[in-house]
C-alpha cells in the first residue's frame, strides 16, 4: 500500500525523522485556518499518489493564510495525472540550502534490503541513476542486522555527504530503519532531504510503501486505506475477501490461482483482436478451494459491473476437482437466479473433469457454454462479448 | 535422477496437527512422499494417526530429525509464526525446507531468507509456493499428484495453477521434477537454481520456465540460460494485460513503472534463445516440437 505524502510525514514523526509542522485540508478553510496556526509563509501540496506533481502546479508558496486559501480552492479537485486532488498538505515554508535524497527499500533482485543516498536530491533518481550512476550510492543491509550507527557511517561516507551535515545525516538514517523496520515497509524514500540556510536537515517530502501481508502486526495501517480511490467493485469484493481487480475491458474473468488468471487475461486479449479489441473486464482468483459460496460471490461481483458483456470461468481443478467446481458453478447460478443474466462460458480441466463436464451438461443452464480448451474458450467468451 | 526431492527424501510437516497441515499430510502420504513426522511446538510426545500412518509429533524440528531422520520439512504454519517456523528448521540444519504459507510478511521472508544464507546448510522453497514434485517419486507440497508421470521434463513456475495446467498439457511425456518456486517477492529458491539444477541433472532433456510479472528474476534467469544453459528452454510469461501499480494476486506480481513487464521478460527469454508461447498450450506445443513428440 502506498501512503500520501502527509501520512508518511505522520509516520516520519512517530519515529523521530526531523520533518516540518504540517496539516491537512480538504477545503479551503481549513486550508487558512490551518496556515493560520503554522503561520508566516507555507507550502501548499497536492496529496495524490503520483509523481509530476510539481510540474502540473499541483504545488505553490503562500505568504499567508489568506494565500493558502486562494492556492488551496486552485489545487483542490484539480486532476493530476488521473488522480483526483480531495486533500491538500500545509506545510511550513523552509529556506534551503541543498538538497539531498535518501531511501531504504526492498531489493527483490538481491532478496535483502538496500540504502540508497546521494547528494544530488530533489530530482528525479531515475534521471540520477541512469545518466550519473555515480552519484548515487547503493549500500545492501543485512535483513537481520539494520543499520546501525556503524552502517549509518559507512552509508553518510560512501555518498560523501559534506562533513557538517554528516551527523544529523546519519541519525535520519538510524529514524528511517525505525520506520522501515517496525512499520513493516517496502519503500521509505525521502526526496528531498534538505539542509536548510540555517544548517538543519529536515526530510521536506516522503514517500512510504507498506507491506500489506504485515497488516496482522499493524491494526493502525487500516485507518490510513484511500478509501475514497477503491473502486466500487474492489472494495465489494475486498469484503467478501475477493481477490479482485477492475479493468477497462469487457469479458469477466474467474479463475483459480495468480498465474492461471494472468494468463487467462492474456489470452482473452490476444482472442479479442480478433473480435474489434475486446479485452478482459477485470482479474478475479478465486484460489484452490472454489467452493459454491466463493463462486456466486465472484459470479455476482462480476455480473454487476455494467462493462461486463460475457463471464470467461477457467479452471484447473487441482486440489479442488472438477465435479466440486462444476456443483459450485450450478449452485451459484441457482443462489443468483434473475441477477444472472450474462452468458458465461466455462472451461474445466484437470481432477475429476469428466465428472465435472457431465454436471455442467445436465444442469443444461441457458446461459452456460462449455468449451475445452483455455484458448478455444478465450475466443469464444471474446466473440460473446462482441456481439 | 529428478532435482531437489527424490524416493529417498524423508519428511515431516511443519503443522502437521493444524487443519491444512493434516489435509495436504494424508494428500502427500496417499501419493506415496515418506511422510515420517511433525512439528507442532508444545504439542510434542504426542502422535497423530493419518490415514493409518501413525506419525509423532515434535516440538521442534532438531528433535524431529534427531528421532525421524528426516531430510526434508514442508511448513503449513500461519503466516504469524512461519518466521519462528523457519528459523527453527534452518537452526536445525534441515537440508530442504519448503515454505507452501501464503501471506508472510515481506521483512519476515528477507530475515530467515539471510539466515539461511549465512547458515548455509539449507535451501528454502518458497514461501507462497505449492511445493514441488518428481512424479513417482516423492511430492512436498499441495501440487496434486495424479496430474502426469514420471519423464524427461523439468518445469520451474512462479505459479501453482500455472504448473498444473503445464503438467496437464505435457502429461503424456512426464516430468523429472516440476518446482513451484512461489509468487512473492523474496524466495529461497529461484528460476536460476532450478535452471542450474535441470541442467546438472541427466535425466532432464529440456525445461519449461514459467514465469510473471514483477521484478526481474526472469531477465536474470535470460542471462543465465545464455551463460550456462544448454538443454532446450521454453518459457511463458503471464501478465501482459496487467496494469502498473496494481498487484495481481501474488505479492510479487507487480508492474513498477516501466520495470516487471511481461513483454521485458519475453524479450529477454527470447534473445536468450529460448522460445516463448503466447499461451500455456502454444508453449506447451513449442515443447512437443522440441521433443518430437
Amino acid at each position: 500500500m502506498d501512503l500520501f505524502e502527509y501520512q508518511a510525514r505522520d509516520l516520519f514523526e512517530k519515529h523521530g525523522v526531523p520533518v516540518l509542522a504540517a496539516a491537512i485540508a480538504t477545503t479551503p478553510e481549513q486550508a487558512h485556518d490551518a496556515a493560520a496556526k503554522i503561520g508566516g509563509k507555507v507550502v501548499v501540496k497536492a496529496q495524490v499518489k503520483v509523481g509530476g506533481r510539481g510540474k502540473a502546479g499541483g504545488v505553490k508558496v503562500a505568504e499567508n493564510a489568506t494565500e493558502a486559501k486562494e492556492k488551496a480552492s486552485a489545487i483542490l479537485g484539480m486532476d493530476i495525472k488521473g488522480h483526483t486532488v480531495r486533500t491538500v498538505m500545509i506545510a511550513q515554508a523552509a529556506p534551503i540550502d541543498s538538497e539531498y535524497y535518501l531511501a531504504i527499500l526492498l531489493d527483490r533482485s538481491n532478496r535483502t534490503f538496500l540504502v540508497m543516498a546521494s547528494v544530488s536530491g530533489g530530482m528525479d533518481i531515475e534521471e540520477v541513476a541512469h545518466s550519473a550512476p555515480e552519484k548515487l550510492a547503493k549500500i545492501p543491509v543485512d535483513a537481520n542486522l539494520g543499520i546501525s550507527a556503524q552502517k549509518a557511517k559507512e552509508i553518510v561516507a560512501a555518498a560523501a555527504f559534506p562533513a557538517d551535515v554528516a551527523p544529523q545525516v546519519e541519525e535520519v538514517l538510524l529514524t528511517l530503519w525505525k520506520v522501515f523496520q517496525s512499520e513493516d515497509a517496502t519503500l521509505v524514500e525521502v526526496n528531498p532531504l534538505v539542509k536548510t540556510v540555517d544548517g538543519k536537515i529536515i526530510a521536506l517530502d516522503g514517500k512510504v510503501t507498506l507491506d500489506e501481508n504485515a497488516g496482522f502486526r499493524h491494526p493502525d495501517h487500516e485507518a490510513l486505506i484511500d478509501h475514497a480511490a477503491t473502486n466500487v467493485l474492489e472494495a465489494a469484493a475486498k469484503e467478501k475477501d475477493l481477490n479482485y481487480v477492475k479493468l477497462d475491458g469487457q469479458v469477466g474473468i474467474i479463475g483459480n490461482g495468480a498465474g492461471l488468471v494472468m494468463s487467462t487475461l492474456d489470452v482473452v486479449a490476444y482472442a479479442g483482436e480478433k473480435f474489434g479489441g475486446v479485452r478482459p473486464a477485470n482479474f478475479l482468483d478465486i484460489g484452490g478451494g472454489a467452493s459454491a459460496q466463493v463462486m456466486a460471490d465472484g459470479l455476482s461481483i462480476i455480473l454487476g459491473d455494467s462493462d461486463v458483456k460475457s463471464v470467461f470461468v477457467n479452471v484447473f481443478g487441482g486440489i479442488t476437482a472438477c465435479d466440486a467446481v462444476a456443483n459450485g458453478i450450478v449452485q451459484a447460478l441457482e443462489l443468483l437466479g434473475p441477477k444472472a443474466t450474462k452468458p458465461i462460458v466455462v472451461r474445466l480441466d484437470g481432477n475429476n473433469v469428466i465428472e465435472g463436464r457431465a454436471i455442467l451438461k445436465a444442469a443444461a443452464h441457458p446461459l452456460i457454454e462449455q468449451v475445452d480448451t483455455m484458448d478455444g474458450a478465450a475466443n469464444r467468451a471474446a466473440e460473446l462479448a462482441a456481439k | 535422477m529428478s532435482i531437489f526431492l527424490d524416493e529417498k527424501s524423508t519428511v515431516i510437516v511443519q503443522g502437521m496437527t493444524g487443519a491444512e497441515g493434516t489435509k495436504h499430510t494424508k494428500r502427500m502420504l496417499a501419493s506415496g512422499t515418506k511422510v515420517v513426522g511433525g512439528v507442532t511446538p508444545g504439542k510434542g510426545g504426542q502422535s497423530v494417526d493419518i490415514d493409518g500412518h501413525n506419525l509423532p509429533v515434535f516440538n521442534t524440528v532438531a528433535e524431529a530429525m534427531s528421532a525421524t531422520g528426516a531430510n526434508t520439512s514442508v511448513v503449513f504454519v500461519p503466516p504469524k509464526f512461519a518466521k519462528a517456523a523457519v528459523i527453527d528448521a534452518i537452526d536445525a540444519a534441515m537440508p530442504l525446507v519448503v515454505v507452501i504459507t501464503e501471506g508472510i510478511p515481506v521483512h519476515d521472508s528477507a530475515s530467515f531468507y539471510a539466515h539461511a544464507v549465512t547458515k548455509g546448510t539449507t535451501r528454502i522453497i518458497g514461501p507462497n509456493c505449492p511445493g514441488l514434485i518428481s512424479p513417482g517419486k516423492s511430492n512436498v507440497g499441495i501440487i496434486p499428484a495424479d496430474i502426469t508421470i514420471s519423464g524427461p521434463i523439468g518445469l520451474v513456475s512462479k505459479s501453482g495453477t500455472l504448473t498444473y495446467q503445464m503438467m496437464y498439457e505435457l502429461r503424456d511425456i512426464g516430468f523429472s521434477t516440476a518446482v513451484g518456486i512461489g509468487g512473492d517477492p523474496v524466495i529461497g529458491t529461484t528460476h536460476i537454481d532450478c535452471l542450474r539444477a535441470f541442467q546438472d541433472d541427466p535425466e532432464t532433456k529440456a525445461i519449461v520456465m514459467i514465469g510473471e510479472i514483477g521484478g526481474d528474476a526472469e531477465e536474470r534467469a535470460a542471462a543465465f540460460i545464455s551463460e550456462y544453459v544448454t538443454k532446450p528452454v521454453v518459457g511463458y510469461v503471464a501478465g501482459f494485460t496487467a496494469p502498473e501499480g496494481k498487484t495481481m494476486g501474488h505479492a510479487g506480481a507487480i508492474v513498477s513503472g516501466s520495470s516487471g513487464t511481461a513483454q521485458a521478460k519475453k524479450d529477454a527469454l527470447e534473445a536468450a534463445g529460448v522460445k516463448v508461447g503466447k499461451t500455456p498450450s502454444e508453449s506447451a506445443q513449442l515443447m512437443r516440437a522440441i521433443l518430437g513428440r
